[in-house]
C-alpha cells in the first residue's frame, strides 16, 4: 500500500476541506440567492477529487465536468478567482464568463471544467494528444461521470486513446445518479469499468470515498500512462449527496439517502484513517479545518468585494487574432 | 507563375506548412498512408510520420473535440471532414468548444486548428453528402469559415488558416477539386488575409457575389451577359465568409446600384441573406433594383443527376433570373 507520511496527510486533509467547506458555502450562497445562474455541487465525492489530483505532477493535465469544483481546488486553483468566478466577479478565473461550470487555471494544469456532459474526455485525449506528440512525459487525467459515460463522446476518446496507447487516465466518478435519473436506468452492467475490456486497456471499479484508494490506484495509472503503456480506466464508487443542481427536491432519492446520518463521509474515513495510523494528532487534524475555514471567509470576501466585470470584457477574447 | 490543380494545393498548403512548423498536425479519417478519396493527403504520411499524420477511427465527434484538446494545448491541428454534411457529427466540438473555450476560459487558451471537408453538389452524391452548411458556422462568434474557390486562394487562405491562432473551417468545393489553376512559383510564404473578397470581373450594372464552386459558374455567366445582352456584371467572390467583406460588396454596389448573391445553400439565414442585409443596414438607396438571391429551392439535394441540375444554381437559371431583373 501507498506509504502517507504526516506532510502528505496534512496536505490531503487541506485539500479534502478545501473542497468540502467551498461547497459548504456555495450552498449556503446560492440558497441565500447570493449566487447567480446554476450551480453543481460535488458533496461527498471530495475524496474522489483529491486522491487522484494528488497522484499528478503540476504540469500534468486535468479535464473537468460540471460537477468540477472540486478537481479545480485539489489540482491546485486558487480559491479566491474560484469563488469571484461564481460570483460573476471580474477577478474570477473566467473574468465573469464562464461561471461555475468553466473554472479553468491553465498554469495549474486545468483544461477547465465543462458544460457538455462526456467532452471533458474528448479534450483530455487532444492534450494527452500534444503530450505524445511532443514526446513529453506528461499525463492528463479526465474526469467524468457515469452518466457521461453512455454518451458518445466517450466511447470515441476511450476508443481512440487505445489505439494510439495516449497518456491519459479516464477517472468515472461513480455516483449513482446521471442527473435525476438513478444508475440502473441508464446503465445496463454493474460497473463501467469493465468497459475497458473493449478498448483493450485495464479498468478497475475502486472505493472513490476512500482517499488512500483512489490516490494508489491512480499513482499506478499514472505509472502505466507515463511510461507510455496507454490508458487506464478507474471507475470510483462514491456519492452525490446534494442534488443534480442546487434547488433540486431529490424526490428520485429513496429517503435513506437523503439522510446525513447515512452518508458515507470520505473526510471521517480519512481522518479516521490517519487517527489509527498516527500519522497526526487530533489537534493538528483540527487546526487544519480551522485554516481552511479562514480561507474561504477570505475567498467570499475577495469576491465580494471584487468588481463587477465591464462591457469590454464581454468584447475580449471571443478571438485570439484580428477578424 | 505555375499551374496547380485545386486539391494538389491543399496538399502543399499543408506539407508546407508541416514543414515550416512541428506542431502542426493532421487528423481524419484515411489522410494518413492511404492519401484520402482524392489523394489530397498522399505523401504526407511518409514524409511527416505517424505521431503528426493521424488516421483516425469513424469517430468526427470524437477526434474533432479531441483536435480543440491539442489546439489548446500547443498544437496546431489540421483536420479533414471528408464531406461537409458530415460537421453534423462533430458540432460540440466546433460550436461548445472550439469556439467557447477561449471565451469562457477568461482568454487563458487559444484554439489554433483548421477543419477543412468538401461541400456542395454536382455529383449525385445525394441528400447527405452534397450540403453546403457554411453559414451556420458563420453564425457563430468565436469560428472563422472560409471558402475558397481557386488552387490559388485555396493555398493562400489555407496557409493564413494554419498559422491564425482561432479556430478555422474551411469549405471546400467538390466540383473544383480537379480544376486547375495558377499559383506562384514559390508559395512558402504565400499568404491570403482572412476576410478579404476577391473582385474576379470588373463591371458597372450589376454586383453578383458568390462563393466556393458557383465562382466559376458565375464567371460564365457575367461573360455571357456581357456578350449576349450588353450587361456588364461586377462578380465579386467572397472566399471568406466570416469575417465577411461587405466594404468590397458595399463599394461595388454603391456603383452597380444593383446586387445578387448566389450561394448553393439554401437561402434562410444564409450568407445571401446576410450580405444584402447588411448593405440594405448600410444604406438602402444605393440599391436601384431590388436585391436578389439566387439559391436552390428549399429541399434536400437530391441525387438524380436530372433533378439535381434543376435543383443546383446553374449557368442557365442564374442568368435568366438576372435578365429578368433587367426587364
Amino acid at each position: 500500500m501507498t506509504k502517507i507520511d504526516s506532510t502528505l496527510a496534512k496536505t490531503l486533509l487541506e485539500k479534502l476541506w478545501e473542497v468540502r467547506l467551498f461547497e459548504e458555502n456555495t450552498s449556503r450562497l446560492y440558497k441565500e440567492g447570493v449566487l447567480p445562474g446554476f450551480v453543481h455541487l460535488s458533496l461527498g465525492q471530495e475524496a474522489c477529487a483529491v486522491g487522484a489530483c494528488q497522484a499528478l505532477q503540476e504540469s500534468d493535465f486535468i479535464t473537468s465536468t460540471h460537477r468540477g469544483h472540486g478537481h479545480c481546488i485539489a489540482k491546485g486553483a486558487d480559491l479566491n478567482r474560484m469563488m469571484s468566478e461564481l460570483y460573476g466577479k471580474e477577478t474570477g478565473y473566467s473574468k465573469g464568463r464562464g461561471g461555475s461550470m468553466h473554472i479553468a487555471d491553465v498554469n495549474a494544469g486545468i483544461l477547465g471544467a465543462n458544460g457538455i456532459v462526456g467532452q471533458s474526455t474528448t479534450l483530455a485525449i487532444g492534450a494527452a494528444l500534444s503530450f505524445q506528440t511532443k514526446k513529453l512525459d506528461n499525463v492528463v487525467l479526465a474526469f467524468f461521470g457515469e452518466g457521461a459515460s453512455g454518451s458518445g463522446a466517450v466511447h470515441e476518446a476511450m476508443n481512440i486513446a487505445g489505439i494510439w496507447k495516449l497518456p491519459v487516465i479516464f477517472f468515472c466518478e461513480s455516483n449513482k445518479y446521471a442527473e435525476l435519473s438513478p444508475f440502473d436506468v441508464h446503465v445496463p452492467i454493474k460497473n463501467i469499468s469493465d468497459r475497458s475490456k473493449g478498448y483493450g486497456f485495464k479498468g478497475i471499479t475502486i472505493d472513490g470515498n476512500n482517499l488512500v484508494d483512489v490516490y494508489s490506484n491512480v499513482l499506478e495509472a499514472v505509472k502505466l500512462a507515463r511510461n507510455g503503456n496507454g490508458p487506464t480506466l478507474i471507475e470510483a464508487k462514491t456519492n452525490r449527496w446534494h442534488g443534480h443542481y442546487e434547488g433540486d427536491p431529490q424526490k428520485y432519492k429513496p429517503s435513506s439517502e437523503l439522510d446525513e446520518k447515512n452518508w458515507d463521509d470520505p473526510i471521517i474515513k480519512f481522518q479516521d484513517f490517519i487517527k489509527k495510523e498516527k500519522i497526526i494528532s487530533e489537534t493538528e487534524i483540527d487546526k487544519i479545518k480551522e485554516i481552511v475555514d479562514k480561507k474561504i471567509i477570505e475567498a467570499i470576501k475577495f469576491a465580494e468585494q471584487s468588481k463587477n466585470p465591464s462591457a469590454e470584457i464581454l468584447l475580449e477574447d471571443v478571438y485570439a487574432s484580428d477578424f | 507563375m505555375s499551374k496547380l490543380k485545386y486539391f494538389l494545393a491543399l496538399n502543399r498548403a499543408i506539407r508546407e506548412e508541416m514543414s515550416r512548423d512541428e506542431n502542426v498536425v493532421l487528423i481524419g479519417e484515411d489522410v494518413g498512408e492511404s492519401g484520402g478519396i482524392f489523394s489530397q493527403t498522399r505523401g504526407l504520411y511518409n514524409e511527416f510520420g505517424e505521431l503528426r499524420v493521424r488516421d483516425t477511427p469513424i469517430a468526427e465527434g470524437g477526434f474533432v473535440t479531441m483536435a480543440v484538446g491539442a489546439a489548446a494545448t500547443g498544437l496546431r491541428p489540421v483536420i479533414e471532414i471528408g464531406f461537409g454534411d458530415f460537421v453534423t457529427a462533430c458540432m460540440d466540438g466546433l460550436v461548445n468548444q472550439a469556439a467557447k473555450l477561449r471565451y469562457m476560459l477568461g482568454g487563458q487558451v487559444k484554439v489554433p486548428l483548421v477543419l477543412y471537408t468538401f461541400s456542395g453538389g454536382g455529383l449525385a452524391a445525394g441528400p447527405q453528402h452534397s450540403q453546403c452548411l457554411e453559414s451556420w458556422f458563420a453564425h457563430i462568434p468565436g469560428l472563422k469559415v472560409i471558402s475558397p474557390s481557386t488552387p490559388m486562394d485555396l493555398l493562400g487562405l489555407f496557409k493564413t488558416a494554419i498559422r491564425d491562432d482561432d479556430p478555422v473551417i474551411c469549405f471546400l468545393g467538390k466540383q473544383l477539386v480537379g480544376t486547375s489553376g495558377d499559383v506562384p512559383q514559390d508559395t512558402k510564404d504565400y499568404l491570403i488575409p482572412l476576410g478579404k473578397a476577391d473582385v474576379k470581373i470588373e463591371g458597372k450594372d450589376i454586383t453578383i457575389v458568390t462563393f466556393s464552386q458557383m465562382t466559376p459558374i458565375v464567371m460564365k455567366v457575367a461573360e455571357s451577359l456581357k456578350s449576349n445582352n450588353g450587361i456588364n456584371a461586377e462578380v465579386i467572390d467572397l472566399r471568406s465568409i466570416s469575417p465577411l467583406d461587405i466594404e468590397t460588396v458595399i463599394k461595388s454596389v454603391s456603383k452597380t446600384g444593383s446586387l445578387c448573391v448566389v450561394q448553393e445553400s439554401q437561402s434562410p439565414c444564409s450568407v445571401a441573406s446576410e450580405v444584402i442585409s447588411k448593405v440594405v443596414e448600410y444604406d438602402s438607396k444605393i440599391l436601384f433594383k431590388n436585391p436578389l438571391r439566387i439559391t436552390p429551392p428549399f429541399t434536400p439535394s437530391p441525387f438524380s443527376p436530372n433533378l439535381e441540375n434543376i435543383y443546383r444554381p446553374s449557368q442557365v437559371s442564374i442568368e435568366s433570373k438576372i435578365l429578368k431583373l433587367f426587364q
